[in-house]
C-alpha cells in the first residue's frame, strides 16, 4: 500500500513537471480483462448483480452473472458499478476550448446553409475540456458544429485519441439544422420593444429551407456537375446514410419540421431540444421521431410553466413511448461532464434508474445509429465502459476507478487532477 | 340664415384677436370688445361637486364673471341659450410634451461607451438638464391642440420629455384664437424628473435604474453643497436646479415599484414629488396609499391579446393576461383608497383614445365625479393654479365644455370647447338629429335607408329589397352626402341633399351610375332602433375581474401565508452544527423560531408533520445570486459604490418561487462584475408574496461587490478607453479610491463644510469595517493583490466570490481571514478560468478557509444541494462538511449565522424538508419554510398549477369574447426574460 502511494507521488511529480500536457492516449488492449463482482448496468434497462464482464481486443466477449468464466486480468469490482460509457450528443466538444477566447473557437462557421462543413477535421483530440469528461464517465460524443440554419455535419468520436482520425467512431453521421421560430425576439437594441412577438418571416424562412432541400435532391438526381459540396453533403439524408438533427422547441415548429422532412423525402429525423414535445407525443410517435431532450438542469422557458418541467419532461416522453436521449447542446462544453446527473435528476421525478441510464447510453446510441457497436454492455460490442465506486448518476457517488475505451484503459487524470495534487502537495510540505 | 350667423361669428372672433393693447396695428383700426357672453338655461357643473340646474355662466375677456342660478346679465351681453345642455370645466392634462419637439437620438458610434459629459459648464452628467426650459422649444401645435380639445381638454402642461432632470415645463391653454402672449399661462409651471436617460446623449452613466436613483440622490446633495457656495467652479445645471426649487416637481416613475422608489427619494430630500405612475398601482395599493404622495396616472389600459392561435398563447403569461383584465380597475382602486391623483393622456397613442379608456374605468366602477376632479381641480391644485383653473367660479379662466348631457355618458356629444372665452366648435350643436329609417325614392326605385350611430356622425345603411349596398355618409353644416355602391355590379350612386330645419323629409340630387342626374326624396318611416345599442351596453355591464394574488403573477398566493407552529416528527436532522446529523429526531417550530430539537417532543398545539424517512435541513443560502433584481450592473463608471441593489429588488420574479422549490431561503443579490468597485448588495429572505422591503433582512449586514479580472478590464468586449485595462491598473484604482476615502473622512470629521459624496460614504464604511466586501475573483495574483491592498488600509476582505484559483493560495486566504464562495465545477468559459478546478472547494476547506458554494445563476441556485454534493465527489469532503457549504458557511460569510444557516434552538425557522438525502440528485424539496412560514409546499404547488391552468383558460375565453365582440386586439407577446449573471449589462 505504502509503495503504491510512493509510486503515485512519483507519478504526480513527473506529471507536474510536464506542465499540463494532455493525458497520453492508452495503448491497445493487449490481453483479456475481466471485471468481476460489480453491479452491471447494461444500458438497455437491465441490471446484472455480481456480474462478470470479459473483454478482449476491445470488444466484450462475455457478460453474465457470477457463474460466467473470467479471463485474463481480473479486476475485482465487488460493491462497485459498471456502466457503458456515457454518450454526449449534439455537442461542440473539441471544437472550442475557451468560450471567451475567439482564437479557440472552431464551432461556428459563417453561412446559413453549409452542410458540407465537417466537424471532424477540426476536432481537437487533445482538448483539455474533452479530457475532463472521462473522470465522470462521459466517453463518447457527437462533435457537432453550431450556428446558421444548417450548421454542418457532425461525427461521432471517442474521448481518448491521438488525433481526429483515431477518435472517429462514425464519420459524418448527421446534418444539424436549426429550425426557425414562429415567434421572434424584439431587437431592442434597434429600438424595438423587448419580448417575443409573432415572427412575420417564418413562412419565408421555411420557404428557404424547402428550396435548399429540393435543390439538393434535384442535384443528386443529376450528373453532379458543376460540383456543389453543399448539395453533395445533403445526399446522405436521402439515401439514409445520414440523419437529420433538427433543433426545435415549439409544438408548431416540431410539427412543421417533421412534416417538412417527410415531404422532401428525409426519413431519419431526430428532434433536438423539444421543449414542448410532451404536447405532441402521439404525433412524434406516429412519425417515429426520437427526441434528444435539453438537459434537465435548465429553467422553464415561461413563467407559468411547472418549476420542474425541465426535470420531468424526458420522463413524460419516455412514458409516452418515445425514444429519448439527453443532450446539453446549449450549455458550455465543460458542463457535459454533468451528463450523468442530468439523467439522475429524472430518478427524483420517479423514473427508474436503469431507464434514466438508457437516456445517456443505449437510447442515445440508437438515436445516433451506433447501437450495433456502442451504448450497452453486450457481447460483441465495444468495451467502452467504466467502473464507479457507487451510483454514477448521483454526484456523491460518481467516483471512477477505471475507464476503458475499446478495451484500452484510459487515464482518469486530467489537467484538473494534476493541479489538485500539485497544490495538495504544496500544502503538505508545511 | 344660420350659415350667415356662423360666418358672422367667425368674423367677429377675428376682430378681437388682436388684444395686446400696446401693439401697433396697421391692417385696420384698433377697436376693443368688452362685451359679455352669457350661457343660459344650462346645467352648469361649476366644479366637480357643484351643479347648478338652469344656470347662467357669464364670461368676459376670457374669464368667468359669474356662474350660478341668478346671474345679473348686463345689457352688452351676447346671450346663448343652452337649454337642455351641460357646461363643464374643461379638462387639464399636466403631463404631455405638446408642442415640444422630441429630442433626437444621439448617433451611435460603435459599441465603445462614452464616459465623459458632452457639455461644459454644466453638471458632470448629460442626463441632468434642470436648465432646460420647455418654453424655449415650445411651438403651439394647432393640429394636436384640436385633438386634445376634441377629447375635452383645455389646458395642458408640457415639457421636454427627455433625461433624468428635465428642467421646467410650460402651462398652456388650447386657445387657437389668441397667441402665445395669452395662451401661455406659465412659462415655468413645474419642474420634471425621471429615471430614464436622455436619448440625446450617449454618456454611459447611469446604465441602470439603480444608477438613476443614485444620480438623483447625488444631484440633490450637490445642489445643497452648491447653494452653500462651496463650489469653486460654476455649474449652470445646479444653478437652475436651485432656481427651480419652489416649483412643483413631477417625476415619471412608470410603474408601481418605481412609484415607491420615487417616493423614497422624495421623502429623503423633501422634494414632495408628484409621481407619474404606470397604471399598475392597484397591485400594491396599500403601499401606494401609504406613500402619501400625489400622482398623475395614465390610463392606457392594455388591449386584449389575440388568442385565437392556441400555439401562440403559450407566450402569454398569466401576469400579462391578468393585467389586461385588472388594469382598468386601477383608477377605482386609487380613488377608493383616497389617493390624490390627476389623469393624463400620457402613454396613449392619441388623445382620441382617452374617452374610450375612461369609460372602461367606469365599467370597472370608477366614480364619475372623482374622474371629473382628477381632470380639473386636482391637476389645477397640483400646479398651484386652483385660483385660475379647475372650476367655473368667478375670476377663473373661461375654459369649459358645452355638452349634450352628462360628460362621461357614452351617448354624450361635446359640442363646443371654449378656451379663455374663445369658442372652438367640436360638433355643431344646432345640427339636426336625422337618425331613423327612411324610404328613399329615386329613378323609380324605392330603397330602404337607415341612419344610425351618433347624432353628429350618423352612419347609413342602404337596401333594395334583400340587396345590401356598401354606403358612405357625410353630414356637416346641414348638408348630407350619401353614396352607395352595388358590390356585384360595381355601380355607384352619389347623392347630395340639404336637410331642412323642419319636417321629416329631405330631397336632393342623385347621380346614377349612368351619369344621369336625377332627384331623390327620402321620407322618414320610423325612429332609430335603439335596441342594438342597448344590447351592447348590457353585455359590457359587469366585467368579471379575476382576483389579485401576492405577488400578482402565476404561483402567487391568494392570501399571504402566515407563520405557524410546526412539529417535525422523526426526521433525519442535518443540523449544520457540531451535533451533526441526528436520526429520528423531532424539531419544534414556534413563533417563527426553532424552539426545540429532541426526541418525542410534545406538539403542544403545533401542526405535526410526519417526517419519517425524510431529511430536515436548514434552508439553503446562496451567497452569490442575481435573481429578483431589476438591474445588476451599473457599468457607467469604474466605481459604482453609490448604487445599491436594495433599491431595485423585484419581489415578483418567478425565480424566487423556483428557488424556494429548490430549498433556498436566503440569498445575497450581488451587484455584477462590471467594475472594480461595484454596488451595494441586497440580502433577502425569499418571502414570496411580500413586497421588496419585506424581503430585505432587518438590520441587514452591509455588503458591497468588488470585482477583479477580465470583466473589470473589459477584456471580452470592445472597450479600450476605460481605466483599468490591466490587472496592474486595478490595484491602482483601489489604492486611489481608498486614499481618497481617507481624505474624505478626514474632511468630514474636520467639522468644515464638505461635499456629501455617496460613493465616498460607502468606501469609508468599508475602511471602518462597517461594510463587507464580496469580491469576484479568479486568478491568484489578483486575489493576493486585493488582500495586500486591504491590509495596507487596515481592513480585511470578507469574501472572495468565484475565487476559482483560491486553491492556489488557500493558506494566504486563511491567514488574511477571508472566506471563499465558489462554483462547484465551472471552468473553460474564459481565459482566466483555465486553471479552475472542481477540487477548489475541498482544497480551500482543507486549509481552514470558510467555503461556500454559490450559483451566480438562477438555474443552478435551484439545486445548490447537488452542487454541494460535488464536494464529496471532487476532493472527498465528508457529507456534513459538504452540506455546510450551502447552509452555515454562507451564513457565516454573510454575517447572518446568528439568525439562520443551521438547525439550532433559538434560530430563525428557515427549514427545508427533503424527500431524500439532501445531497442526493434524487432529493426533492417538499417544504421550504422561512421564519416558520411555509413558502413552498409540493402539494400546494400542485394546486397552484391547476389554478393557473383554470385561470388562463378563463382569461383566454374572455379575450376571445372581447375579440369576437369587435374589440381591438394585439398579437400575443412574450416577456423576454433576462437571466442575470455577473456580466449581464442591461
Amino acid at each position: 500500500m505504502k509503495t503504491m502511494k510512493n509510486i503515485l507521488v512519483a507519478f504526480i511529480v513527473s506529471v507536474g513537471l510536464q506542465a499540463f500536457a494532455q493525458q497520453t492516449p492508452a495503448p491497445e488492449q493487449s490481453g483479456a480483462i475481466t471485471i468481476s463482482g460489480a453491479t452491471a448496468h447494461i444500458g438497455n434497462g437491465d441490471v446484472i448483480e455480481n456480474s462478470v464482464i470479459v473483454f478482449e481486443d476491445g470488444k466484450i466477449t462475455a457478460i453474465g452473472n457470477s457463474g460466467t468464466a473470467t479471463k485474463g486480468r481480473v479486476i475485482n469490482a465487488s460493491g462497485k458499478h459498471v456502466y457503458p460509457g456515457f454518450i454526449a450528443p449534439a455537442k461542440s466538444l473539441g471544437l472550442i476550448e475557451v468560450n471567451a477566447v475567439r482564437a479557440s473557437n472552431d464551432q461556428d462557421e459563417i453561412g446559413d446553409f453549409i452542410p458540407n462543413i465537417r466537424s471532424l477535421i477540426a476536432y481537437n483530440a487533445e482538448s483539455r475540456v474533452v479530457e475532463s469528461m472521462r473522470p465522470n464517465g462521459v466517453l463518447i460524443g457527437q462533435a457537432t458544429p453550431q450556428g446558421g440554419r444548417i450548421s454542418g455535419t457532425s461525427s461521432i468520436v471517442q474521448f481518448d485519441a491521438w488525433n481526429w482520425e483515431d477518435a472517429a467512431i462514425k464519420v459524418d453521421d448527421g446534418i444539424h439544422m436549426n429550425w426557425p421560430n414562429s415567434f421572434s425576439r424584439g431587437r431592442w437594441w434597434l429600438g424595438e420593444p423587448r419580448g417575443w412577438k409573432p415572427n412575420k418571416d417564418y413562412p419565408k424562412l421555411l420557404g428557404e429551407i424547402r428550396e435548399y432541400f429540393t435543390n439538393a435532391k434535384a442535384y443528386g438526381n443529376g450528373s453532379g456537375q458543376p460540383n456543389n459540396e453543399g448539395f453533395k453533403a445533403m445526399q446522405g439524408l436521402y439515401n439514409g446514410s445520414k440523419k437529420l438533427y433538427i433543433y426545435a422547441e415549439g409544438e408548431k415548429e416540431m410539427i412543421d419540421a417533421v412534416t417538412f422532412s417527410r415531404s422532401v423525402g428525409v426519413t431519419d429525423v431526430v428532434i433536438v431540444g423539444g421543449y414542448e414535445a410532451y404536447k405532441i407525443i402521439p404525433f412524434l410517435k406516429q412519425n417515429n421521431v426520437p427526441v434528444l431532450v435539453r438537459q434537465t438542469h435548465s429553467v422553464p422557458f415561461r413563467d407559468d410553466d411547472d418549476y420542474d418541467l425541465p426535470y420531468k419532461m424526458p420522463k413524460m416522453l419516455v412514458d409516452g413511448g418515445l425514444l429519448v436521449g439527453l443532450q446539453n447542446a446549449s450549455m458550455s462544453n465543460f458542463q457535459t461532464r454533468n451528463l450523468p446527473f442530468y439523467a439522475g435528476q429524472l430518478v427524483g421525478q420517479g423514473m427508474d434508474k436503469e431507464t434514466a441510464l438508457q437516456l445517456i447510453t443505449g437510447n442515445t446510441a440508437r438515436i445516433l445509429d451506433i447501437d450495433s457497436t456502442h451504448g450497452t454492455l453486450e457481447t460483441g460490442k465495444s468495451a467502452t465502459l467504466f467502473i464507479s465506486e457507487g451510483d454514477a448518476l448521483d454526484m456523491r457517488t460518481n467516483v471512477l476507478t477505471h475507464a476503458f475505451i475499446d478495451g484500452r484503459e484510459v487515464s482518469l487524470e486530467t489537467h484538473q487532477t494534476e493541479l489538485w495534487r500539485r497544490y495538495m502537495e504544496k500544502y503538505s510540505r508545511k | 340664415m344660420k350659415k350667415h350667423y356662423l360666418l358672422l361669428m367667425v368674423f367677429f372672433t377675428l376682430t378681437i384677436t388682436y388684444a395686446q393693447e400696446y401693439y401697433p396695428k396697421n391692417d385696420g383700426v384698433k377697436e376693443k370688445n368688452t362685451n359679455y357672453t352669457a350661457f343660459t338655461n344650462a346645467t352648469i357643473h361649476v366644479g366637480p361637486a357643484q351643479v347648478v340646474e338652469n344656470g347662467t355662466l357669464l364670461i368676459r375677456e376670457g374669464k368667468v364673471v359669474a356662474s350660478g342660478r341668478s346671474v345679473n346679465i348686463p345689457k352688452n351681453t351676447v346671450v346663448i341659450d343652452l337649454n337642455g345642455k351641460h357646461i363643464y370645466p374643461s379638462f387639464i392634462d399636466i403631463y404631455t410634451d405638446f408642442g415640444v419637439e422630441k429630442p433626437k437620438r444621439a448617433e451611435g458610434r460603435g459599441r465603445s461607451p462614452q464616459y465623459e459629459a458632452s457639455r461644459e459648464g454644466f453638471y458632470w452628467n448629460d442626463h441632468i438638464m434642470p436648465e432646460n426650459r420647455a418654453i424655449s422649444k415650445f411651438k403651439y401645435d394647432k393640429k394636436k391642440a384640436e385633438e386634445f380639445r376634441k377629447a375635452g381638454f383645455g389646458v395642458l402642461g408640457t415639457h421636454i420629455m427627455d433625461g433624468i432632470a428635465r428642467g421646467t415645463g410650460v402651462l398652456v391653454t388650447l386657445n387657437d384664437e389668441d397667441d402665445a402672449s395669452t395662451r401661455i399661462l406659465d412659462d415655468s409651471a413645474a419642474q420634471f424628473f425621471s429615471f430614464s436617460k436622455s436619448v440625446a446623449s450617449r454618456q454611459s452613466y447611469p446604465t441602470s435604474l439603480m444608477g438613476s436613483l443614485a444620480l438623483l440622490r447625488q444631484l440633490h446633495y450637490d445642489m445643497d453643497w452648491y447653494e452653500k457656495g462651496l463650489a469653486s467652479t460654476r455649474d449652470r445645471s445646479l444653478e437652475a436646479l436651485i432656481a427651480n426649487k419652489g416649483l412643483p416637481a413631477i417625476i415619471e416613475a412608470g410603474d408601481k415599484g418605481n412609484d415607491l422608489r420615487a417616493d423614497k427619494i422624495s421623502d429623503q430630500f423633501n422634494l414632495n414629488f408628484i409621481i407619474v405612475g404606470g397604471g399598475d398601482e392597484y397591485e400594491s395599493i396599500a403601499e401606494i396609499k401609504a406613500s402619501n404622495a400625489r400622482y398623475i396616472i395614465p390610463i392606457n389600459f392594455p388591449d386584449a391579446y389575440d388568442v385565437s392561435d392556441p400555439f401562440a398563447t403559450k407566450y402569454l403569461s398569466l401576469e400579462d393576461m391578468r393585467n389586461w383584465n385588472q388594469a382598468p380597475g386601477n383608477l377605482k382602486a386609487l380613488a377608493d383608497n383616497g389617493v390624490t391623483f390627476a389623469l393624463t393622456t400620457h402613454d396613449l397613442k392619441s388623445p382620441s383614445a382617452f374617452s374610450g379608456k375612461l369609460s372602461k374605468a367606469f365599467e370597472y366602477g370608477y366614480d364619475e365625479s372623482k374622474a371629473l376632479e382628477s381632470l380639473t381641480t386636482v391637476p389645477a391644485a397640483l400646479l398651484g393654479k386652483s385660483d385660475v383653473l379647475g372650476t367655473l367660479e368667478a375670476g377663473k379662466y373661461a375654459n369649459f365644455l358645452v355638452t349634450s348631457g352628462a360628460i362621461f355618458d357614452k351617448e354624450t356629444t361635446i359640442y363646443e370647447n371654449w378656451v379663455q372665452g374663445r369658442k372652438h366648435v367640436i360638433n355643431d350643436m344646432n345640427q339636426k338629429d336625422i337618425r331613423g329609417t327612411y324610404n328613399l325614392n329615386a329613378s323609380g326605385k324605392s330603397y330602404e335607408l337607415k341612419l344610425s350611430g351618433e347624432v353628429s356622425k350618423p352612419k347609413a345603411e342602404v337596401k333594395l329589397g334583400e340587396k345590401k349596398f356598401t354606403s358612405k355618409l357625410e353630414y356637416e353644416a346641414d348638408w348630407l352626402i350619401l353614396s352607395f355602391k352595388d358590390d356585384e355590379s360595381g355601380e355607384s350612386y352619389r347623392s347630395r341633399a340639404l336637410i331642412p330645419s323642419e319636417g321629416t323629409t329631405f330631397a336632393g340630387k342623385m347621380v346614377l351610375p349612368s351619369g344621369v342626374e336625377t332627384r331623390f326624396t327620402a321620407s322618414r318611416t320610423g325612429e332609430m332602433d335603439a335596441s342594438e345599442e342597448d344590447k351592447k351596453k348590457e353585455d359590457k355591464a359587469a366585467p368579471e375581474i379575476v382576483p389579485i394574488t401576492y405577488p400578482n403573477v402565476g404561483y402567487g398566493f391568494s392570501t399571504k401565508p402566515k407563520a405557524q407552529n410546526m412539529l417535525f416528527r422523526n426526521a433525519t436532522v442535518w443540523t449544520s452544527e457540531n451535533s451533526g446529523v441526528l436520526s429520528n429526531t423531532d424539531v419544534l417550530v414556534k413563533n417563527g423560531k426553532i424552539d426545540k430539537i429532541g426526541k418525542n417532543l410534545s406538539a403542544s398545539g403545533a401542526v405535526v408533520i410526519d417526517a419519517s424517512g425524510k431529511h430536515l435541513t436548514a434552508g439553503v443560502i446562496d451567497e452569490h445570486s442575481h435573481i429578483a433584481a431589476l438591474s445588476i450592473n451599473e457599468a457607467g463608471h469604474n466605481s459604482s459604490a453609490e448604487v445599491s441593489i436594495e433599491d431595485v429588488v423585484n419581489p415578483e420574479d418567478i425565480s424566487i418561487y423556483r428557488n424556494l422549490a429548490g430549498g433556498v431561503t436566503s440569498i445575497q443579490i450581488l451587484h455584477g462584475s462590471a467594475n472594480p468597485i461595484g454596488g451595494r448588495s441586497a440580502i433577502l429572505k425569499l418571502k414570496w408574496g411580500e413586497d421588496a422591503d419585506e424581503l430585505l433582512y432587518d438590520n441587514s449586514p452591509k455588503f458591497i461587490k468588488f470585482a477583479l479580472g477580465e470583466n473589470v478590464k473589459q477584456s471580452n468586449w470592445e472597450s479600450y478607453s476605460r481605466f483599468p485595462q490591466t490587472r496592474m491598473g486595478v490595484e491602482q484604482l483601489y489604492v486611489n479610491y481608498f486614499s481618497r476615502a481617507l481624505e474624505y473622512e478626514a474632511a468630514k470629521n474636520s467639522g468644515k463644510p464638505y461635499r456629501h459624496d455617496e460613493e465616498m460614504e460607502v468606501l469609508v464604511e468599508i475602511l471602518n469595517g462597517d461594510r463587507f466586501i464580496s469580491c469576484h475573483s479568479y486568478v491568484q495574483s489578483e486575489i493576493n493583490m486585493l488582500m495586500k491592498v486591504a491590509e495596507r488600509f487596515n481592513f480585511r476582505i470578507n469574501t472572495f466570490t468565484h475565487i476559482l484559483e483560491g486553491y492556489k493560495l488557500a493558506d494566504k486566504m486563511a491567514a488574511h481571514g477571508v472566506g471563499g464562495s465558489t462554483f462547484s465545477d465551472w471552468w473553460a468559459y474564459k481565459y482566466e478560468v483555465n486553471d479552475a478546478i472542481p477540487y477548489n472547494a475541498a482544497i480551500m476547506a482543507s486549509q481552514g478557509v470558510t467555503v461556500a458554494i454559490n450559483s451566480d445563476d438562477g438555474e443552478m441556485s435551484r439545486r445548490l444541494n447537488q452542487e454541494a454534493a460535488k464536494g464529496v465527489k471532487y476532493g472527498g469532503m465528508t457529507e456534513e462538511e459538504a452540506w455546510k457549504m450551502v447552509t452555515i458557511n454562507p451564513a457565516k460569510l454573510l454575517h447572518i449565522d446568528d439568525r439562520t444557516g443551521s438547525i439550532k434552538e433559538g434560530k430563525d425557522a428557515d427549514l427545508v424538508l427533503w424527500s431524500d438525502h439532501p445531497l442526493s440528485v434524487y432529493a426533492k424539496a417538499e417544504k421550504t419554510i422561512i421564519d416558520g412560514t411555509v413558502y413552498f409546499d409540493l402539494e400546494q404547488d400542485k394546486a397552484k398549477r391547476q389554478a393557473i391552468q383554470a385561470e388562463r383558460t378563463k382569461l383566454i375565453n374572455m379575450m376571445l369574447t372581447e375579440k369576437n365582440g369587435g374589440a381591438k386586439t394585439r398579437p400575443p407577446r412574450g416577456k423576454d426574460k433576462i437571466h442575470f449573471h455577473c456580466d449581464t449589462l442591461n
